[in-house]
């Protein structure tokens, strides 16, 4: 890609809001991830009585629905991801692109 | 080896948080009985395969088509594929074992594979795909100088891809031996010979397609032994649990434990126990799954077989849900495993063990559930499992050495694409040849740290590069190869003299490791990062300067994926 098309795509309005956005959201879900990942693992590592612990009546323990839940939870939280990344993400980036191709690199009007 | 000491080297190997779970080391097992039946269907298997092949062979010309069928995949198509790579066939016999033989920790190992995916989807998929066009060196080395930046990538590649393969080639001789009662070596060598067929003449189309067989077979399968499992207790898991801590309490007590002991250990399946025993090296060895699931060139690859970026990151949500999926059902296997095989006489020795060892634990359970026939496809499965990662992991060595060495390195980037496929098929060739010597000369050793120390490499050499590369403006030729060959060589080294490796394979006295850890991830990554950031901020080459002026154009693409190579059917 030649040096001008990349400042003329930098410059754009519409990638600036694409590349933070998608970078501080990309942060936020892969801490989010890390905590509770970590989290589990402290967890298993410094109170396993807790993890052990009953219920009800029964054997079910504590552990088995957090351990379950984390595995639901890396699956909705990537699930979450790729919804707003299909929308909202490559809306911005189509957005680009129409501009980038564009005869002139006429200002857009309207676009955010 | 008899079940019992299979038995002590799997306590052993949980115990220093050795990773059974992705694809390794299946012990020593004993030759079973030939098994006709799954011998049968496993021929169906092949031969359908191979019929694949042949269909593939037709459509692949270029050598895009060779590397990544043409980027004609679909997001679905691709997430199976992924999920394929990522569930072996020990991550199904050995997380179906650890969950039979102590329950909740067998779960600790699952989500540990699990959580990488997500990190994978967030900072790097996408832009993988925007930048690279055939390996993750295309990515790594885009805006710094080829030579060395494709020299570190290639070795990265081959050292993961040789650790890997090895396992792999050990479990498959092992596991053959088991299910079907073929010799080691003949098990070896159908392994190695099938897989050159299917990389050889149908390149990445066919290694994807037998992939998303397999792993369709396999989600199948468990889906169906699960089922059968839950069916028995109703649909409720406290009536499966309860059972389970029922018969472990009974086999505590027939042990000469105390009605008190033996209440106790049938309750400790339901909580964490021995796995994790130090918090740094249960948090490093955390980060060696996590961060290592993003390093995997033979993961990596997948991202290119895609035609853009949006079809990228919806294979690696498919994949997350099913490697998801995937886990659940094994934990329902193996404490299914606990109520149907362990209370039956049929399944045991003289001595109360499984027949053939505990990894056998999902195998006699597919025969409770579904009978002879069953068995054999789960059997059929499970070798399908272990064909189909070894041609994946062939295919990205050979590339490795095609495109990133011999097309980039040695002829400066102007090789003839003819030749360039005909070097990356003789790769196929070498590597397929000392895949099968290498899994013949291990047969005996303790290889229980390949896939382990496979992972902490690719998280601290493969991944720092990549993300800094991508991320970070003022990353340099030299800070990346620097740090990267630190990440290379520490990880490597530290596993060396840790237990698993000082002590474990190399017979040392216990104690005497360096490295009291389990995995050196927590301390290399660190290396691999630091060297990175330090080299490149030290760097002030007339080389620095072009590397940091060519980010903007990097990150427009890898944002947009303007100028991005090839979509798909060409």
């Amino acid at each position: 890609m030649e040096t001008s098309l990349a400042q003329r795509i930098a410059a754009h309005p519409s990638y600036r809001e694409l590349k933070a956005r998608r970078s501080s959201f990309g942060w936020w879900l892969t801490g989010a991830m890390m905590v509770v990942y970590y989290g589990f693992i402290l967890l298993v590592a410094f109170d396993k009585p807790l993890l052990a612990s009953r219920l009800g009546e029964g054997v079910m323990t504590l552990g088995m629905p957090i351990g379950l839940g984390v595995i639901v939870f890396t699956v909705v939280i990537t699930a979450i991801y790729v919804r707003r990344a299909n929308s909202e993400f490559d809306r911005l980036s189509d957005e680009v692109q129409q501009a980038m191709s564009a005869p002139a690199p006429a200002q857009k009007g309207g676009a955010r | 080896m008899s079940a019992k000491k299979l038995l002590v080297g799997l306590t052993l190997a949980a115990a220093a948080g050795i990773v059974l779970a992705a694809g390794a080391d299946l012990g020593q097992a004993e030759k079973q009985a030939t098994n006709w039946t799954a011998i049968g269907m496993f021929g169906a298997f092949v031969a359908f395969t191979l019929w694949i092949t042949k269909w593939a062979a037709a459509k692949t010309k270029s050598a895009s088509d060779f590397y990544t069928a043409g980027g004609g995949i679909t997001g679905f198509q691709n997430g199976l594929a992924i999920a394929g790579d990522y569930m072996s066939a020990a991550s199904f016999l050995g997380i179906s074992a650890a969950v039979m033989a102590s329950g909740f920790d067998g779960l600790i190992f699952s989500i540990g594979f699990l959580v990488g995916w997500p990190v994978v989807t967030f900072l790097l998929a996408e832009r993988l795909r925007n930048l690279g066009k055939f390996t993750f060196a295309d990515v790594a080395a885009f805006r710094f100088q080829q030579t060395p930046v494709r020299m570190f990538a290639a070795s990265g590649t081959l050292v993961v891809v040789a650790f890997y393969l090895i396992a792999q080639m050990v479990g498959a001789g092992q596991l053959i031996k088991l299910l079907f009662g073929l010799e080691y070596w003949i098990a070896v060598v159908i392994v190695g010979g099938l897989m050159m067929v299917y990389v050889l003449f149908g390149g990445m189309t066919a290694t994807t397609w037998v992939q998303i067989i397999k792993a369709i077979m396999l989600l199948g399968g468990a889906t169906f032994m699960a089922v059968m499992v839950m069916a028995q207790f109703g649909f409720s898991p406290e009536a499966m649990f309860a059972k389970a801590v029922e018969i472990k309490t009974g086999i505590a007590a027939g042990a000469g434990k105390s009605p008190e002991e033996a209440a106790k250990a049938g309750f400790s399946i339901m909580g964490p126990g021995g796995f994790v025993k130090d918090p740094i090296s249960a948090i490093s060895f955390g980060m060696a799954l996590m961060f290592g699931t993003a390093g995997l060139p033979h993961i990596l690859m997948r991202f290119f077989t895609v035609p853009n970026a949006k079809e990228a990151r919806k294979s690696v949500l498919w994949a997350t849900t099913w490697i998801g999926y995937f886990y659940i059902l094994t934990f329902i296997i193996g404490f299914g495993a606990i109520t149907f095989v362990l209370t039956n006489p049929q399944f045991l020795d003289a001595k109360g063990g499984l027949l053939g060892g505990n990894n056998m634990a999902a195998v006699h359970l597919a025969n409770a559930v579904g009978g002879n026939v069953f068995l054999g496809f789960i059997s059929a499965v499970a070798f399908a499992t272990i064909l189909a990662v070894v041609a994946g992991l062939t295919l990205s060595g050979a590339s490795a050495v095609s495109h990133d060495l011999y097309a980039t390195v040695i002829k400066n980037g102007k090789a003839d694409p003819k030749a360039e496929l005909r070097v990356s098929k003789i790769t196929t060739l070498c590597l397929g040849v000392i895949a099968v010597l290498l899994g013949i000369a291990f047969e005996k050793q303790n290889i229980a740290f390949m896939v382990s120390l496979a992972f902490a490499i690719a998280a601290s050499a493969n991944f720092p590069v990549l993300l800094m590369s991508v991320l970070w403006k003022g990353c340099t030729t030299k800070g990346a190869v620097i740090g990267g060959f630190l990440g290379l060589v520490s990880s490597v080294a530290l596993t060396i003299v840790s237990p698993a490796v000082w002590e474990a394979t190399l017979g040392n006295p216990k104690g005497s490791a360096w490295f009291p850890y389990a995995s050196p991830a927590l301390f290399s990554m660190t290396i691999g990062f630091v060297g990175i950031w330090l080299f490149s901020v030290l760097d002030g080459s007339k080389r620095a300067q072009e590397d940091k002026a060519g980010f903007l154009a990097q990150q427009v693409r890898s944002e947009t994926g303007i100028g991005a190579a090839g979509a798909s059917g060409h």
